[in-house]
């Protein structure tokens, strides 16, 4: 089984790289953003310079999860490639894992430039067990994202899942404080803020890289939004699996 | 005989779509059956349940004796991918590659490549081959895994007369091994190169289980047609439609059905008598079929 899994993880590995649209676009934007925004402006204060870095990981890795998956999935299902996979012998499973495992994998690589960006221009600065923190809590931080990618992508025609899941992106991280820290946010930004997921994805990270105390509210509500979101996934997946393969 | 897929009553339905209807029948090992039929009969449902893509609404549908939808069980069966949903950016060797890691003794990417003429290419990009590399390519896919039972869905539509024969000599050179084949086709010329057995559905139904030489004898049908009020019974009618004032009939003996029509003395003009193409015998069986109901 985990033969398979490995297969089709690479399979699926080849696919996103061999048309790297998706990852040149989760790592090109915030990498042009770090040297636009970040170098400038906050780039000799270490903290500010050090959140901001792994604000603009998270929001390459958000995008990774959130519109690369929610495309790959809606694609799928439109192609007459997937039925042809579920008549091998194996279950949906590898095929599942896969895309898990390569778009975990596809994250990983799309943060990079930012992290190199950081590095160089920047006085971000970081002990490598902070850096395995922060890269423990951007996975974490990310699997609601990939929920809710999944969710897209199972419920909606491929055009569909691709607007949808920019329309969900971009606000979510500017409302998270990917873009601009919380503090310098207008009032009634601030005020939901703390309710989104992304904001308590950003607190994790925060906590991890730079050890500024997380807001307990934002990571409940990333829970509960981890939770609601696995919920509607699975609900999802098997609607879709009702419809095609019953 | 070992049978290695049998429907047992099966149906299927889609929403108010009745798509099987019933249906039971037994591949047995080393079979080469060709399943016949116009669009839409079934044909499609009825593989999509032997290879665990869909399950019956009712009835039983095995294979090897196990559940189509048990993985292990789909060892044993290849199954042809549309050529147009190959992934384009994937090299010919890789996707040979990944379809081989399912299985437990591939025949591997070498050997496979050579038996449908496709060495050549083993590094050339899918998105660059043309309909008929990507057709064979596709075939090729469903022999990996060395199955028992491999079902070919429309192997050789679109191919030129040279591929389609290599395609049908590593068909053959497969049920020649003692390899089972069902194998659908719009080309009766196909059916009769391959088969032996030859199973029509329409409407969802099996309507003729037979071998070549008597369905060939049903495709060597002739179809009267002529204008008149009304018909009295005729003899050897297999199906009778009416369109724009005419009627056409389908049948086996057009001699004898135009003497008994003479003799019967009902009014009638403009006589064509024309042999019935592949599809209108069955469209005839077909509808011959739902009369009776």
């Amino acid at each position: 089984m985990s033969n398979l899994v490995l297969a089709h993880t690479r399979f699926l590995m080849i696919e996103q790289i061999r048309v790297p649209i998706g990852l040149l676009a989760s790592s090109l934007f915030p990498a042009i953003s770090m040297l636009a925004f970040v170098v400038p402006f906050a780039g000799q204060d270490v903290q500010g310079a050090t959140t901001a870095t792994a604000s603009l990981m998270f929001f390459g890795a958000m995008s990774a999860a959130l519109i690369g998956l929610s495309n790959a999935v809606s694609q799928d299902r439109e192609r007459s490639w997937s039925p042809y996979l579920r008549t091998l012998p194996a279950g949906p499973f590898p095929r599942f894992a896969g895309r898990i495992l390569s778009t975990l994998a596809v994250m990983l690589i799309s943060v990079i430039p930012v992290l190199v960006v950081g590095a160089l221009f920047t006085v971000a600065a970081i002990t490598p067990a902070r850096l395995l923190l922060g890269l423990g809590a951007l996975v974490t931080g990310v699997v609601p994202f990939m929920l809710m990618g999944l969710f897209v992508g199972f419920v909606m025609a491929s055009k569909a899942a691709m607007a949808v899941s920019q329309l969900l992106f971009f606000p979510m991280a500017i409302l998270g404080g990917l873009l601009l820290p919380p503090q310098i946010l207008p009032e009634f930004v601030q005020a939901v803020s703390p309710y989104v997921p992304t904001r308590g994805a950003a607190e994790l990270i925060w906590w991890a890289t730079a050890g500024v105390s997380p807001n307990a509210v934002s990571l409940i509500m990333l829970a509960v939004w981890t939770v609601l979101l696995a919920a509607g996934a699975v609900w999802a997946y098997r609607r879709d699996e009702g419809r095609r393969f019953s | 005989m070992t049978v290695l897929a049998r429907a047992i009553e099966a149906t299927r339905r889609y929403g108010d779509v009745l798509a099987l209807d019933r249906v039971s029948l037994d591949i047995r090992a080393g079979e080469l059956v060709g399943l016949l039929g116009p669009n839409g009969a079934g044909k499609s449902t009825l593989i999509n349940l032997f290879a665990g893509l869909r399950r019956p609404t009712s009835g039983v549908v095995e294979l090897f004796g196990g559940s189509p939808l048990d993985p292990a069980i789909r060892r044993g069966i290849g199954v042809t991918p549309q050529e147009t949903g190959l992934p384009e950016s994937f090299r010919v060797g890789e996707i040979v590659d990944f379809v081989s890691a399912h299985f437990p003794e591939p025949v591997g990417r070498a050997e496979l490549l050579a038996r449908f003429g496709l060495s050549d290419l083993v590094k050339r990009q899918i998105g660059g081959l043309s309909g008929g590399q990507r057709r064979r390519l596709a075939v090729a896919l469903a022999f990996a895994g060395r199955p028992r039972l491999v079902f070919l869905d429309e192997p050789t539509t679109g191919l030129d007369v040279e591929a389609r024969r290599a395609l049908w000599d590593g068909i053959k050179a497969f049920h020649e091994d003692g390899g089972t084949v069902l194998l659908t086709s719009h080309y009766l010329e196909e059916i009769e190169a391959l088969a032996q057995r030859v199973v029509v559905v329409g409407n969802g139904r099996v309507l003729v289980d037979d071998t070549v030489p008597a369905v060939r004898g049903m495709v060597g049908a002739r179809r009267v047609s002529l204008v008149a009020e009304d018909l009295p019974e005729l003899p050897g009618v297999l199906g009778s439609e009416r369109a724009d004032g005419r009627i056409d009939l389908v049948t086996t003996d057009p001699d004898r059905l135009v003497v008994e029509l003479v003799r019967s003395r009902v009014p009638f003009s403009g006589l064509e008598i024309r042999p019935a193409t592949l599809e209108e015998a069955f469209l005839a069986i077909t509808s011959k079929e739902s009369a009776n109901v």
